[in-house]
């Protein structure tokens, strides 16, 4: 029997356009053929997590959160509402960015789920973001003379949250590629608010680690920033703020190479989906996958 | 296309073919093929693929067996849909040559027989008599995704169930395939839970199921429940559940013991736990229920008490945007509600000057 992906995502009763990104991936992977069914599903919208497996025929399911961080949704919420038996945190053996997978059984389908880590804790999401750079200012090889702010909510209820950020952030820089590179939130320090004062650059790209575009990615942070003084009067991108430019790049979520990661999880959780991932990559603008480790 | 059905049944009939009148078999004197038009036995196969060629029965077996969707629930949806258990081949073919329709939540469905194929269309109920040509139409059944998220009037629909749906939209021509992914996608899970129930298999989770499952921010809910009364729980399923909200039928309760005191509504298909949009909202009610009443002292006219009552009714059934501008004859209209307002609230919005904190 052919394998289904499931993406969980979380949706929105408020907005309309939370689930676009979910569907664009969605649509993205489809077309590859790699799985018999894809679908989508929603903590917030339907198909519910709740209800999500019955309606796919296959015997055999990917999981994949379209999640930020590890934490309170990954390893509480979607596993008990997708009924997966006997999950424990434990079995992803994460030190809060390294999820993996584990292979469970659906207590009212009987079918067989490969659980996967989030999206936003896999290395691949640190291409995403740089990707999201490039998009962003349209330059392929933007970096030099940039700064780049890699920004996400806080802790609130989860300590991983953060994590995730600080993890891209770090790897990112490690690459030398951007001047600078710096992790900001919105409700913790440092803040987004001050993004101006943690950058020497004239340039800084910011990247919110969103799935989608809403009131935070949207409202809260160009506001913070100081782009505008009414989110419906739009910006400029870039907008000069206390004497730096500052492109403001939106939800990294979605930026179409997004679908890759998806792939990734699934890719790392067994699925045999490596053309698929090169198809992806290319059509979606990312980097060869490299060869070998 | 011709070769595919016939191919198909020689490659069968070994295993013997019972269904939908058709009786194939494969014998030490040859083949029998028996419907109810014909009586073949001992014939070769030569004999068998001229019959079968020109058979309805055939394309029929073919259709169910490879051209339908396997999953048990989508297949019982197509043949619920044509009533395939009510009627025989015969009648059945009678009938959808002229198109078979049925309606599912506010999907107009419709299954027609033409050049021996089933083409399957969808539209709104209430467009069913509408020309195709002043719809706009589709073909890819994941349209139905943005379809469903905007009703007529461009307002998000986070129910997907909500007797909103938005009208002027076909899809004319769909495979079998393709219509049960666009029902779904227009509803998703109604095909497998109303399958389910068929079958005896739902697996409701009750209010308390519910409720006690719930973590996070919407934990609080439990607390909600205290000692037997279930009172609440009846005023949120009026609130939420009632059919003029969603086309769904509750078949979820109090507890497996305890059944709501409200009905459950009369669609299709079955609701089988309280969604996401109940459980916020039970949220914001557990807050607003811990609080203790209070007496406050107004003075109203018998008319103002009737006005308060009908802008309640009118919001609470969506119909405030439907009284006409220069209605004055009705409670909530825009001038009465702005002409109470001016005579009875203070200038911090208070109704009859009093403070809501005492």
């Amino acid at each position: 029997m052919d394998e289904a992906l499931v993406i969980a995502a979380h949706g929105s009763h408020l907005n309309a356009e939370s689930s676009t990104p979910t569907y664009d991936h969605a649509d993205t992977i489809r077309a590859t053929g790699a799985f018999g069914e894809v679908r989508e599903s929603f903590w917030k919208e339907e198909p519910s997590f709740r209800e999500a497996l019955r309606t796919v025929d296959a015997e055999e399911v990917y999981l994949v959160p379209l999640f930020i961080s590890e934490g309170y949704f990954t390893e509480q919420v979607i596993p008990r509402e997708f009924r997966l038996e006997d999950w424990d945190p434990e079995l992803w053996d994460s030190d809060g960015t390294s999820a993996t997978n584990a292979t469970l059984a659906a207590e009212d389908t009987d079918q067989t789920v490969h659980y996967c880590g989030p999206v936003g804790t896999h290395d691949s999401m640190s291409d995403v973001i740089v990707q999201r750079a490039e998009s962003v200012t349209g330059d392929p090889d933007v970096g030099d003379g940039f700064g780049l702010a890699v920004v996400g909510h806080g802790t609130e209820r989860n300590e991983n949250s953060a994590k995730a950020i600080q993890y891209h952030a770090d790897r990112i820089r490690e690459r030398d590629r951007f001047d600078e590179v710096q992790s900001l939130f919105m409700d913790e320090d440092p803040e987004v608010d001050d993004v101006a004062d943690y950058f020497e650059s004239d340039d800084i790209v910011v990247v919110p680690l969103f799935i989608a575009d809403g009131f935070h990615t949207q409202e809260d942070i160009p506001e913070d920033m100081g782009l505008t003084d009414d989110y419906r009067t739009g910006y400029d991108v870039p907008t000069t703020v206390e004497g730096h430019d500052i492109w403001y790049a939106g939800a990294v979520g979605t930026e179409p190479l997004m679908a890759d990661v998806v792939l990734e999880r699934a890719a790392d959780a067994g699925a045999d989906v490596s053309s698929a991932i090169e198809q992806v990559r290319e059509e979606t603008g990312g980097a060869k996958p490299a060869t070998g480790d | 296309m011709d070769g595919e059905y016939v191919d198909a049944l020689v490659a069968t009939a070994p295993d013997g073919i019972a269904f939908d009148d058709l009786h194939v078999a494969h014998e030490s004197d040859g083949y029998t093929f028996q419907t109810p038009d014909v009586d073949h036995s001992g014939i070769d196969e030569e004999t068998l693929r001229t019959v079968a060629a020109e058979s309805p029965y055939v394309r029929n077996w073919y259709f169910w067996h490879a051209t339908a969707p396997q999953k048990a629930d989508r297949w019982a949806f197509l043949r619920w849909l044509e009533g395939a258990e009510q009627r025989d081949v015969a009648e059945r073919y009678d009938a959808l040559a002229d198109g078979v329709s049925a309606t599912w939540g506010e999907l107009h469905l419709t299954v027609t027989l033409s050049d021996g194929e089933r083409a399957y269309s969808v539209r709104h109920r209430a467009d069913a008599d509408v020309g195709t040509s002043a719809l706009d139409t589709h073909d890819d059944p994941l349209d139905a995704r943005e379809i469903a998220k905007h009703d007529d009037d461009g307002g998000y629909r986070p129910l997907k169930t909500a007797p909103s749906l938005q009208t002027g939209w076909a899809f004319p021509a769909l495979s079998a395939g393709e219509f049960v992914t666009t029902v779904d996608a227009f509803y998703p899970a109604t095909i497998a839970n109303w399958h389910r129930e068929r079958e005896g298999e739902l697996d409701v989770n009750h209010w308390r199921d519910t409720v006690d499952r719930q973590t996070g921010i919407y934990g609080v809910v439990k607390t909600w429940d205290r000692g037997d009364g279930y009172e609440h729980v009846n005023w949120v399923a009026e609130a939420c559940c009632d059919d003029s909200q969603c086309l769904k039928r509750r078949e979820w309760q109090y507890d497996e013991e305890t059944d709501l005191g409200v009905d459950g509504g009369s669609g299709e298909f079955p609701c089988r736990e309280p969604c996401s949009l109940v459980i916020a909202g039970a949220r914001q009610w557990t807050k607003l229920e811990g609080e203790t009443s209070q007496t406050y002292e107004f003075e109203l006219t018998p008319s103002e008490k009737e006005q308060v009552e009908a802008i309640i009714d009118a919001v609470a059934d969506g119909e405030a945007e439907d009284i006409r501008e220069a209605d004055i004859y009705e409670g909530a209209n825009r001038y009465r509600a702005r002409f109470l307002r001016a005579k009875l609230f203070d200038d911090e919005g208070n109704l009859g000057g009093v403070e809501t904190e005492q």
